[in-house]
């Protein structure tokens, strides 16, 4: 008896979440033998994943509860300019105001009479955009250099490789210092430098992907079809290679976000613009008398990076169905 | 083989696959530096606000600074291969010396928050895994969520506010008391009460990522065939939990934690900000703002061959837990 059967029957049904858990019990239980081949059980086909994913985020209230602080974050983010039209770096009462003692500031004002929510509001649009765009410059070239490292292999592979350890070798925070303080700091830059720091772990993770699935027989087919290589790679291999990069995106939102918080507080921030980290760098020098002009916009910047925790967990648990633990 | 000469052998591999990592490290960042608007001279000239463009000029020829890119590297290298890390303009000292004089600050907090981590990091997985899907665990999961979340520099904030303003128990910044007479026990009691807060914030993050890790393997390691033996052949729990599960467990935990060594250093440049701690990282800070290259040339050299070390480290751990490892180069 192949020993990897029965793992795969016992492992089996808690692989398969929620919905779907029920018809395959049944159909489980009226399994004769342990002898019985192994159907794959984890849908491979678009739809079902789809319809997968909501099912599970619907039974996780975790990941529920992270869906819903991200969405109410975005939503603060993209109406902020009709929540506070004003520019929020503008002095609009006066300074000290504690929250919840003035209704017309309810989260107070700042060292300098600037309003604290108008500041969280905007800093969550600030967050989001560097968020989102260094993750996508980050896969964009993670992903190119990995695909092209795992798929030819050989030579190609050595050195990519190597430019890679070497990026991976740096110390990443001193490294973000560095580059925003060559670039001016701004959205762009700080979306820039955060992705230059990040791209090495993509590219490896996408490598590892790309050597495996290289040897499938579905690459194989293609290329005796006379695909070309970049079709084969951007077309047939790349589908395949994605839940695990869709996981790590999520994390690597959250982790630009604490970036960009960290250089905002270093100093380092885009001057123009209020950020969450700005905002607590600001008010460090109060730290004594008025705190919470640093206790909120953290907590903005913890929620926020939670709920994208918390959904990357959730996508984790359905992307990666045989890397992730039985629960 | 014996695990010393694997240990020797695994170092030397290590070392022969360094040199050109370390080499690619230099030239990049020494690149990467000159596109950066402006010199040390000129935040020097603009601190000093009464400089003539002769003295300027004068500076950099005094300093190297006048030669074209190509020179001045292959005159880095050369004085690198000499272990000369070159000089600092600002400081108006050898990078060796600034480097060696910063390092036992960063090395003690990168050292003893490692360490915390680790311990508190595992223990947590340990315990949330012995205990999976019961209240322990998912209370102890989003817990160490939370950890992961929060940005060191905040949660160091708030930890002064709490412990240093409200309470008054420890110091809110620096490394040990100024002008103390101390010496002795009650000097390093005096600098523990100093590192306590600074320590705590930078772990947390790290904290979370061994819990998490850890729970997950040990729960992985669980389920494999020789625990099911293992407890076949009438083992003790406890005795299985620690010298099976535990210690299959402790393979990536040691790869991930010898990823870290070096961006703590780096990451630490937050954490001695807000503590004001002289470390690497804040010397790191300051060579940026002041254009002071050699210096952060040379951290950031110094850092890398950090990194390459722990990673050698690690990988001599790993033939000592599990014997299978680094037996030969197929493993690699």
């Amino acid at each position: 008896m192949p020993p990897s059967n029965v793992r795969a029957l016992r492992l089996a049904p808690e692989r398969v979440p929620a919905e779907g858990r029920a018809a395959e019990i049944v159909s489980l239980a009226d399994w004769p033998s342990v002898e019985q081949p192994v159907v794959p059980l984890v849908p491979k086909s678009a739809p079902s994943r789809a319809r997968r994913l909501l099912s599970v985020i619907g039974h996780n209230p975790l990941a529920v509860s992270g869906g819903a602080i991200l969405l109410f974050v975005a939503l603060m983010g993209l109406t902020s300019p009709l929540l506070y039209p004003g520019d929020p770096l503008a002095i609009v009462a006066e300074p000290f105001i504690w929250p919840g003692t003035d209704a017309a500031h309810p989260l107070g004002t700042d060292s300098l009479g600037r309003d604290m929510l108008a500041g969280i509001v905007h800093g969550a649009a600030v967050s989001l955009q560097v968020g989102v765009f260094a993750t996508f410059l980050g896969l964009l070239i993670g992903v190119s250099v990995g695909a092209v490292a795992g798929y030819f292999g050989g030579w190609t592979d050595v050195v990519l490789s190597r430019v890679t350890e070497v990026f991976q070798t740096l110390p990443n925070f001193v490294m973000l210092v560095v580059v925003v303080a060559i670039a001016q700091p701004s959205i762009a830059t700080l979306s820039v430098a955060i992705a230059i720091v990040t791209w090495p772990g993509v590219a490896r993770l996408s490598r590892a992907e790309f050597r495996t699935l290289r040897e499938k027989d579905f690459v194989l087919a293609a290329r005796s079809l006379g695909f070309g290589h970049v079709r084969i790679i951007v077309s047939e291999i790349l589908p395949s290679a994605l839940p695990p990069i869709i996981v790590t995106a999520s994390v690597m939102v959250a982790s630009a976000i604490l970036m960009e918080s960290a250089l905002s507080f270093m100093g380092l921030g885009d001057p123009n613009v209020v950020s969450w980290g700005s905002m607590i760098g600001a008010g460090r020098e109060y730290l004594r008398t008025a705190w919470y002009m640093c206790a909120l916009p953290g907590f903005a910047i913890m929620l926020t990076v939670l709920a994208l925790n918390l959904l990357g967990d959730a996508l984790n648990e359905i992307l990666n169905p045989r890397r992730q633990v039985r629960r | 083989m014996t695990s010393v000469s694997r240990a020797a052998r695994t170092a030397w591999r290590t070392g022969l696959h360094a040199v050109p990592t370390a080499l690619g490290v230099v030239v990049l960042s020494f690149l990467l530096l000159q596109l950066a608007p402006g010199d040390a001279v000129d935040v020097l000239a603009g601190e000093a606000g009464s400089a003539t463009a002769e003295t300027m000029a004068e500076m950099r020829a005094h300093y190297g600074l006048d030669k074209p890119v190509g020179q001045r590297l292959v005159s880095y290298l050369a004085d690198l291969a000499h272990g000369n890390l070159g000089f600092s303009p600002r400081y108006n000292m050898p990078v060796t010396q600034l480097i060696w004089d910063r390092l036992p600050g960063s090395l003690m907090l990168a050292g003893s928050a490692l360490v915390l981590a680790l311990i508190v990091g595992v223990a947590l997985g340990v315990l949330m895994a012995a205990r999976e899907g019961k209240a322990t665990d998912r209370v102890l999961s989003v817990l160490s969520l939370i950890f992961y979340s929060v940005p060191a520099f905040w949660i160091g904030l708030m930890l002064i506010v709490l412990f240093s303003i409200k309470l008054g128990w420890l110091p809110s910044g620096g490394s040990q008391t100024i002008g103390s007479s101390a010496t002795g026990i009650a000097a390093v009691l005096d600098q523990l009460r100093y590192m306590i807060l600074p320590t705590v914030s930078l772990s947390l993050f790290y904290i979370a990522i061994y819990a998490r890790l850890s729970r997950i393997s040990m729960i992985e390691a669980k389920g494999q065939d020789y625990v099911r033996t293992a407890r076949a052949k009438g083992l003790g729990e406890t005795h299985i939990l620690f010298r099976h599960v535990l210690r299959n467990a402790l393979i990536p935990l040691t790869t991930v934690a010898g990823m870290h060594v070096g961006g703590m250093l780096g990451g630490s440049v937050v954490i001695e900000t807000v503590y004001g701690w002289p470390g690497l990282g804040r010397l790191a800070y300051e060579a940026v703002m002041g254009r002071d290259f050699a210096v952060l040339l040379g951290i950031l050299l110094f850092s890398s061959l950090l990194v390459i070390v722990a990673n050698a480290v690690v990988d001599v751990l790993h033939g000592i837990i599990d014997p299978r490892v680094g037996g030969n180069d197929a493993t690699k």
